[in-house]
């Protein structure tokens, strides 16, 4: 193996592209003939529509078609999977705030939002259920990600029982929106059966499937571009309704249609992440180890389809204890089906584990380290499997020593800075290492450049420059004799760029690619020459999978204004070979500052009469701003590891957020001793 | 406050050498003239067109993106005369006579603009998505001479947000950047 265990920080290739506007995005595109699509959204959360009068819009200068329920084909939107159920102007049903209820289309974008703003919808409204709390419409999903929802080890209600020390609390997290900062954005242009669509999404090969589905068209007539990609985090990873919508009325107006969503409309159909609520009980001896850890979840879906957020899925994982037992409830509510966002599971699962855990730690009173290192799981106890490997320990103590966890003076409200009350938290982060069968193409042209061809996507992750990187170390030559083509289904096929996953997934697949190349040419081939790899994940896993990391936080609260500042992050990482050391660090330090908003921050809060969303804009939706954002450090801690996938490297897009929020919440209790069991920490909670 | 906001104030309002059409522009198209990154572009929009909206969709100038079209994320930042604004808050014939500076006119051919290079270096972005805003932002912030320290450019830097959460990196090529332009 060529490759460096920390890989070189090299400026991104795609750097000059991006801060010279050059860089294309999904909606920068302008086929010719191109005309303008605009969604129009219901006004109420549960119901049904009534009637659509679109004589005024049909009358207004530019306008090319009105597509509404009465007028719409016959499509095939149902949902299956992680392939969530499209609302495509089907029926006359509502079930959620900001539902698809008509497209507009005409010549400019200016025509197609006002004739839009003229389209009249009388409604019946019925009353909603929006707060899991009140929804009876509750059951246990049959499975999570492949694995059961509930899971038991030992008995742990018996071991809670008879444990010296018992600890029982609720967490709870709000929904809350992706919202990156390019809108879903979709170009649909047909050429009689074949539909050829420029879309923001995390993973063309896979929106070029359900289109293929939802069109009943075969998938060889369907392709997708995506050069550039304005963010994601999750919810440009499913196809959502917009996606059908524009191709749809590009059909209905034979040209090429584009269709942005509005920022409101990103809190409409393209997912969030759910409500929950999680009780935690732990039982330990008084020396702060386990016996029995038990976590379940309730968390929120749509009335008609399924989303489980996962939160219990570390907890069977990240401590040593005999007695476990995890599940997970579904609430149905009249809401959007959620999806993944950033961490899915582990970001909410996290905040409600590593605050009882620090909960637990002041009980005990032994210091927050000290407790995890006690409870420090030597080898996957749900899986009983070792671990590919990990470095957990490192991450502590580098973590510690970097962030200076020793000036801690653990008592609450004993720490302070002028009248600020001054706190120190910290947390575990960890998620799950993921692959997928990925391919990529290596090709060395006779003037010795090299072409990387995949079928993935750069969300900001850096695929355009770690992948010349993979494969001008292993070629051995200059990474500026490379050059990445990726974001297409021309190209060879590549997974969702979710789930931490397209390192390990796509990397090894250049790796692979590479390496037979340098195997060709070493035995006197010459170029031009190509090779294709089509890797894929052993079947049969010896291995249980995981990056870990550690996270410290200093806060600054206003003892009159409950106000909370992070003054300060640490975050130390070890997560298998890491592929460029900028972008890597780059990437811990967005998901922690992802941490920061959700502890403090962001919520989407719903008319709990309408079930309307009045949080739907960036003013009301708070995001961390610059202003926001503390000093932050991001360590990487070295790792090597044999075992986890041919490249030995374990993603790192999202274990960044995990822990964060709790080590929030536990500095805030350390500076205030106020426990904020309910995110975000707003400050009316701290005013006592 | 501070004395930006009277001149921002009189780059919204119409050229003093069409005041008799001001009265009468649209509701239909109407011929402007608009001077972007030293060229000057003739075009027809209606009144109702925003200067972010005529950029892109109008002059294929798709460097400057839409992210809210509300206001409130700063992705749309443009410099009029030397000014940041959001121009999806501001119509496009208000404009005329403006000098308008957006992404794509501040490198020298392929010579990066020194904040250009900075923000390459320091990795301050990762999507990219908000990246020409948050150059412009930071060149206008500098010319300003706002430039007072870590916690000066922090606020005055906060109009632009970066959801991919790259900050702490836009905080050192700002420095740098600013650096490189004294």
């Amino acid at each position: 193996m060529n490759l460096p265990l920390v890989g070189a920080p090299h400026d991104r290739l795609d750097g000059p592209a991006k801060v010279t506007g050059r860089a294309t995005y999904a909606a920068d595109f302008s086929p010719a003939g191109l005309v303008h699509a605009v969604m129009v959204t219901s006004e109420i959360g549960n119901g049904r529509i009534v009637r659509i009068d679109d004589a005024e819009t049909r009358r207004q200068d530019g306008v090319l078609a009105v597509l509404t329920h009465e007028n719409a084909r016959r499509m095939h939107p149902e949902g299956h999977g992680f392939a969530f159920a499209l609302m495509l102007l089907q029926d006359d049903r509502i079930r959620y705030d900001r539902q698809p209820i008509a497209v507009v289309v005409a010549e400019s974008f200016e025509q197609a939002t006002y004739a839009a703003s003229l389209l009249r919808t009388t409604y019946e409204s019925e009353p909603p259920i929006t707060r899991i709390e009140d929804s009876a419409d509750r059951y246990t999903p049959e499975e999570i990600f492949d694995e059961p929802a509930d899971v038991t080890r030992g008995n742990p209600d018996r071991a809670f029982a008879g444990a010296p020390v018992q600890f029982k609390a609720t967490y709870s997290t709000p929904v809350e929106h992706h919202n990156p900062i390019e809108p879903s954005a979709t170009i649909a242009e047909w050429e009689g059966e074949r539909l050829t669509v420029h879309d923001s999404t995390q993973g063309v090969t896979n929106a070029r499937k359900r289109l293929a589905t939802v069109f009943g068209i075969p998938v060889s007539n369907v392709r997708v571009i995506s050069p550039f990609l304005g963010g994601g985090f999750g919810c440009k990873g499913a196809v959502w309704s917009h996606v059908a919508l524009a191709a749809m009325a590009a059909r209905a107006v034979g040209r090429p249609v584009k269709l942005v969503l509005t920022r409101p409309q990103m809190f409409g159909s393209i997912g969030y992440r759910p409500r929950t609520i999680q009780s935690i009980a732990l039982g330990a001896d008084r020396d702060g180890r386990l016996s029995c850890i038990m976590h379940d979840v309730l968390s929120q879906t749509s009335t008609f389809d399924e989303f489980v957020e996962p939160s219990a899925l570390v907890t069977k994982m990240l401590y040593a204890a005999k007695n476990v037992r995890t599940t997970h409830t579904l609430a149905r509510v009249n809401a959007a089906t959620p999806t993944f966002m950033r961490a899915p599971g582990e970001a909410t699962g996290s905040f409600a584990l590593e605050s009882a855990m620090d909960e637990l730690a002041y009980a005990v009173d032994i210091d927050p380290i000290e407790l995890r290192l006690r409870n420090y799981a030597e080898r996957d106890q749900s899986e009983n499997k070792p671990f590919s490997s990990k470095s957990l320990r490192e991450c502590y103590r580098i973590g510690a020593e970097k962030f200076g966890w020793s000036e801690r003076d653990p008592k609450p409200r004993s720490m302070r800075n002028g009248r600020m009350l001054v706190g120190m938290g910290m947390a575990t982060a960890t998620y799950p290492t993921n692959r997928a069968a990925a391919s990529a193409v290596v090709r060395m042209n006779e003037d010795g450049s090299v072409v990387v061809r995949s079928g993935t996507q750069d969300l900001g992750t850096g695929s355009y420059t770690v992948y010349a990187q993979v494969a001008a170390e292993t070629l051995d030559i200059p990474i500026e004799r490379v050059r990445l083509e990726l974001g297409d289904t021309d190209l060879p096929p590549a997974p969702l760029s979710a789930g931490s996953m397209t390192a390990a997934s796509v990397g090894s697949a250049v790796y692979e690619a590479a390496s037979a190349l340098r195997e060709r040419l070493r035995k006197g081939e010459k170029a031009p020459i190509e090779a294709r790899a089509d890797a894929k994940p052993q079947e049969h896993e010896r291995y249980s999978k995981h990056a870990f990391g550690a996270q410290f936080v200093r806060v600054e609260v206003d003892p009159d204004l409950g106000e909370v500042r992070v003054r300060r992050m640490v975050g130390a990482f070890a997560a298998g070979r890491i592929l460029n050391a900028k972008t890597a660090r780059s990437q811990y330090l967005g998901g922690m500052l992802w941490g920061i908003g959700m502890a403090l921050h962001e919520v989407t809060r719903f008319d709990e009469r309408t079930a309307r969303i009045v949080t739907a804009n960036l003013a009301d939706y708070l995001v961390p701003v610059h202003a926001d954002a503390p000093d932050m450090e991001a360590y990487i801690v070295e790792e090597e590891d044999p075992h986890v996938n041919p490249i030995g490297v374990k993603g790192i897009g999202e274990i960044g957020i995990t822990g964060v929020a709790a080590a929030i919440a536990n500095a805030v209790y350390h500076a205030t001793g106020i426990r904020v069991r309910d995110l975000p920490i707003a400050c009316e909670k701290l005013l006592r | 406050m501070d004395s930006a906001i009277p001149e921002l104030a009189t780059a919204g309002t119409l050229p003093s050498a069409a005041p008799a059409a001001a009265s009468i522009l649209g509701p239909g198209e109407v011929q402007i003239e608009l001077e972007v990154n030293g060229e000057r572009h003739e075009l027809s929009v209606e009144p109702r067109v925003t200067l972010l909206d005529a950029l892109r969709e109008r002059l294929k100038l798709t460097g400057t993106k839409k992210g809210c079209d509300q206001g409130t994320c700063g992705a749309c930042t443009v410099l009029v005369n030397d000014r940041a604004i959001d121009s999806c808050l501001t119509l496009a014939v208000m404009h005329v006579g403006d000098r308008i500076t957006t992404i794509e006119g501040l490198a020298s051919g392929e010579q990066l603009h020194p904040m250009q290079a900075a923000f390459v270096e320091h990795d301050g972005f990762q999507c990219g998505y908000c990246t020409p805003g948050q150059v412009l932002s930071a060149v206008a912030l500098v010319r300003e001479g706002r430039m007072t320290g870590d916690d000066a450019i922090r606020e005055q830097m906060s109009g632009n947000i970066c959801r991919c959460g790259a900050y702490e990196n836009i905080l050192a090529a700002v420095r740098d950047g600013a650096r490189r332009m004294a």
